[in-house]
């Protein structure tokens, strides 16, 4: 024990010098604090939105749209706005989960080694790189300014699976993976066909995994707004019609409230902010606890 | 333990369809099946076919009636007779603000990556992990509120002080340094591109093989010399292409950044001066706007908006893959 | 240099599992100790926890004593950077630095201890080449990188690296299991080499070679799977394997196992 106080090279123990200890402990303190940093604007984030927020947080908020309210009067609320993110985002689901469903499931149960699979993925990663106001523009492009339709939440609906698409297609993807190769030569040597394997043996297996990669990707999508820009436009009243006409939604009502310098429009844009944060971390909650209930599946 | 189930219900079924007379109902599901999956996969070609297409035939007229040059000129009156608009100051703003959000994300992100793989405890790690991931769950309008509303406020200071003590760098100088500037989006958009950064970094740190992080420790590495040795050369390729990717992202996001910028024509290279914009926040702020030639010219930027992340995206996730070779 | 290694009442765990149970040995310097027993006993388990290295993996914990001359390796104000600074270690599969050359790999160890004069790396490094056996080899091509020698050379340039810092124990996993018959060969001349220096201790599931390398043996054996490894003797090697104290051990050198 006590050689350990009188480090010599070739006997005891010594230990290690002053200098090497201070370096591991001054790189383990900025460790620690790029942690600690990135916990302040995610804090301060929720902080100020939550206490912002809270000031608009009543009845009239969900009750009543913005029609013939002006940016400096009190009241007003966002109900056509949380219609249109509603509607907007069912329709994007509507189209995107089977097209990406059904793409995950042709790279792994039947593109095999084969060129097109490697296509196909090769372009949903850059799918999944493109800039959310690209994907607006291309809707405008097609959509408004080639074929001739309006802005509608459709359109804006059109903009969001563009950008949900590669997502969902590698959830899936990953979880498609994640099925033992036991489970499908169980069913194949049965002589079940293959799309029945899939749709009643893998797709059973995988679909908890499924089912939370597409919360995760539907909370992504909701907070889009600069598609919808482009392709929904803008309207204070309600519009009921996804179909027809420019339709509001939470994100462009927060854009719309903000860029009135009035007040209480701001204070109406902080309120949006905190419910679709609200509902996009109520998803997120609800994607882990589905998550969890998948973990045997996971291992 | 559902799947369990799941499977023997399957097994049963299978096994009743295998009475030779439903074979063939079999193979036209089959035939089906496989199409519309084979379809969807062509869906995503189609898709990807139609934004070039679509984007390069309404960008053209609108290039064509322009009477300055598209690459260099700084002005952005598309909407005006005669139109004249270019691209120089929205690739100026694109470029800097997205090259400072990744030179102030990438060391914070890498830190937490080694925080929560070799410094937290195992039990908490993927807890940790969620945490930052949170960040990356907040939408980018809600970044854009906080940005111009709370943090822009708060920036002001901080310019000042950068101003003034670093005013000698070409790019901090000027004398006037204010809060709705370049180097405010820059913060804003570190903060939105930190999470991606740092879970791939995560990722790949999580992967370095336990016998190379073992040989450091045991020749007697403490655990900053076992990064140094072991983690960060492994690593290497991972972090440059997670920072690219972070690159790809801050260029293309929009709202957070045309919500905090205030537009000021031309370019300018003093980046803590207010004004600046990028190629997403003037097709945010110009739209509504926009004439129909305005919006060929909106098109036509984001055209090149769209090149220019395809190429930072695919060369990331070039260096990405490379590191698969090397070990 | 070498030092004496006295365990006593050392158990391992891996989380809840108790991987192995109360042992207590002498390990003499200068010698060579082989660890024998059937897979998944806690041999590699046991190895690793003379120099620290067990407590690396999550969750993994120790009980017990281990001396090392006067010192108890798991004392309170014992850093375990000292202790694997001075028990080096080598493992089943040759683990170069895969970015350094071969010469960086051999002083990777005196940079971390402040050995920076070019002239003494340099001297350094050649001795510990020449010691494991592997200096002609690599002498023209030592700023090439580690990773582009044949296994058995990759092993002996780890264990290079590993008595470059002259350490007083070094401990050695099964170094010889990935290796062919020829670079085998080599590496047991060397453990022969070695052992004047250095107190060696080798796990191995090559009987012959315990045999052949090592002075003593100990056998350690498993009641059945879920339960701890235990040691069963130890001895010297020539009584192991021809006149040993217990059934099982008998059993195990015979063949005669399971
Ligand atoms: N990293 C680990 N985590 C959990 N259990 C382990 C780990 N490594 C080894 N074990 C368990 O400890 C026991 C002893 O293993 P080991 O020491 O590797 O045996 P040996 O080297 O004699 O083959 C085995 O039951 C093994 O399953
Ligand atoms: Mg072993």
């Amino acid at each position: 024990m006590t050689s350990l106080s009188t480090p010599r090279k070739g006997s005891g123990l010594g230990s290690v010098s002053t200098g090497r200890k201070v370096k591991d402990r001054t790189v383990q303190g900025l460790v620690y604090l790029a942690f600690l940093l990135a916990l302040v604007p995610l804090l301060s984030v929720l902080w100020t939105v939550v206490v912002n927020g809270a000031k608009r947080l009543d009845p009239t908020f969900f009750q009543f749209s913005m029609n013939a309210v002006a940016g400096k009067d009190p009241g007003g609320g966002a109900y056509h706005a949380i219609i249109g993110t509603l509607q907007q985002v069912a329709i994007t689901s509507a189209i995107a989960v089977p097209i990406a469903v059904l793409t995950a499931i042709y790279l792994v149960e039947y593109a095999g080694n084969g060129r097109l699979g490697k296509v196909i993925s090769f372009f949903v990663d850059v799918m999944t790189g493109i800039p959310s106001i690209v994907a607006g523009l291309f809707v405008l492009a097609l959509w408004l300014l080639t074929v001739g339709f309006g802005f509608s939440g459709f359109a804006g609906a059109l903009a969001l699976a563009i950008l949900m698409i590669p997502t969902v297609v590698r959830a899936t993807e990953e979880m498609l993976k994640l099925v033992p190769n036991d489970l499908r030569e169980a069913s194949y040597a049965l002589g079940v066909p293959r799309w029945r394997t899939i749709c009643f043996v893998i797709l059973p297996t995988a679909m908890t995994g499924i089912v939370t990669g597409v919360m995760l990707a539907v909370a992504r999508v909701m907070g889009e707004t600069a598609p919808l820009l482009l392709t929904i436009f803008f309207t204070k009243a309600i519009n009921t019609n996804p179909f027809e006409g420019p339709q509001a939604s939470l994100p462009t009502f927060i854009w719309e409230q903000a860029s009135d310098p009035n007040q209480t429009s701001i204070d109406r844009a902080w309120t949006g902010a905190l419910v679709l944060i609200g509902i996009i971390m109520l998803l997120n909650l609800l994607a882990r606890l589905v998550a969890r209930r998948s973990a045997p599946v996971r291992r | 333990m559902t799947t369990q189930t799941g499977v023997e219900s399957a097994e049963a079924g299978g096994a009743r369809h295998r009475a030779p007379g439903r074979m063939s109902t079999g193979r036209l599901g089959d035939r089906i099946f496989a199409g519309s999956a084979t379809g969807s996969g062509l869906i995503v070609l189609a898709i990807m076919a139609a934004i070039a297409v679509f984007l390069v035939w309404k960008a053209i007229p609108a290039l064509q009636a322009n009477e300055a040059n598209f690459i260099t000129s700084e002005e952005w009156n598309p909407n005006a007779t005669p139109a004249e608009f270019g691209i120089a100051q929205l690739a100026f703003g694109t470029v800097m603000s997205s090259l400072l959000a990744m030179l102030l994300a990438t060391p914070v992100a890498i830190g937490i990556a080694l925080f929560i793989a070799f410094y937290s405890p195992r039990r908490l790690a993927s807890g940790l992990g969620y945490i930052v991931d949170l960040l990356a769950a907040v939408p980018s309008i809600v970044y854009g509120l906080w940005g111009a509303v709370f943090l822009s406020k708060h920036m002001e200071g901080v310019s000042g002080f950068l101003n003034s003590t670093l005013g000698w760098i070409p790019f901090l100088g000027g004398d006037s340094p204010g809060k709705n500037s370049i180097f405010t989006a820059g913060v804003v958009l570190a903060i939105m591109i930190l999470p991606i950064i740092s879970s791939i970094s995560r990722e790949v740190f999580l992967q370095v093989p336990q016998a190379h992080v073992e040989a450091s420790l045991a020749l007697g590495a403490t655990r900053w010399e076992m990064i140094r040795m072991s983690v960060l050369p492994y690593g290497q390729s991972g972090m440059i292409g997670a920072s690219m990717l972070g690159l790809g992202r801050a260029m293309g996001e929009t709202i957070a950044v045309a919500m905090v910028l205030t537009y000021v024509p031309g370019i300018n290279i003093h980046l803590l001066e207010d004004g600046g914009a990028t190629f997403a926040s003037n097709i945010a702020n110009s739209f509504a706007e926009a004439s129909e030639n305005g919006r060929g010219a909106l098109i036509a930027s984001g055209l090149v908006l769209f090149v220019i992340t395809l190429l930072v995206n695919m060369a990331a996730r070039a260096v990405v893959a490379r590191r698969k070779e090397f070990v | 240099m070498a030092k004496r290694i006295e365990v006593s009442g050392l158990h391992a765990y891996y989380g809840g599992v108790h991987a192995i149970e109360d042992i207590s040995m002498t390990v003499e310097p200068r010698s060579v100790t082989a660890f024998i027993g059937p897979s998944g006993c806690g041999k590699s388990t046991f190895l690793r926890t003379l120099n620290r290295m067990h407590e690396v993996i999550p969750g993994a914990r120790v009980e017990g004593k281990v001396m090392l001359d006067a010192e108890d390796l798991y004392g309170s104000s014992i850093d375990p950077v000292a202790v694997r600074r001075v028990v080096g270690m080598v493992f089943q599969r040759p683990n170069p630095f895969p970015t350094m050359s071969i010469y960086d790999n051999v002083a990777a160890g005196l940079k971390l201890n402040g050995v920076r004069r070019k002239g003494q790396l340099d001297e350094i490094v050649e001795q510990s080449l020449q010691d494991a056996n592997l200096w002609n080899e690599v002498k023209d091509r030592l700023g090439k990188p580690g990773a582009g020698l044949s296994g058995g050379q990759q092993q002996r340039l780890c264990i290079a690296r590993a008595i470059a810092v002259q350490p007083q124990v070094l401990l050695m996993d099964e170094p010889c299991s990935a290796l062919d018959p020829i670079s085998t060969l080599a590496i047991e001349d060397l453990i022969g080499k070695l052992k004047s220096q250095y107190t060696i201790v080798i796990v191995t599931h090559n009987m012959q070679q315990a045999a052949r390398v090592s002075d003593r043996t100990a056998f350690f054996n498993i009641a059945g799977t879920g339960q701890p490894g235990k040691l069963i003797e130890i001895d010297d090697t020539s009584k192991i394997f021809t006149n040993p104290e217990q059934k099982a051990t008998e059993d195990y050198i015979t063949g005669r196992f399971g």
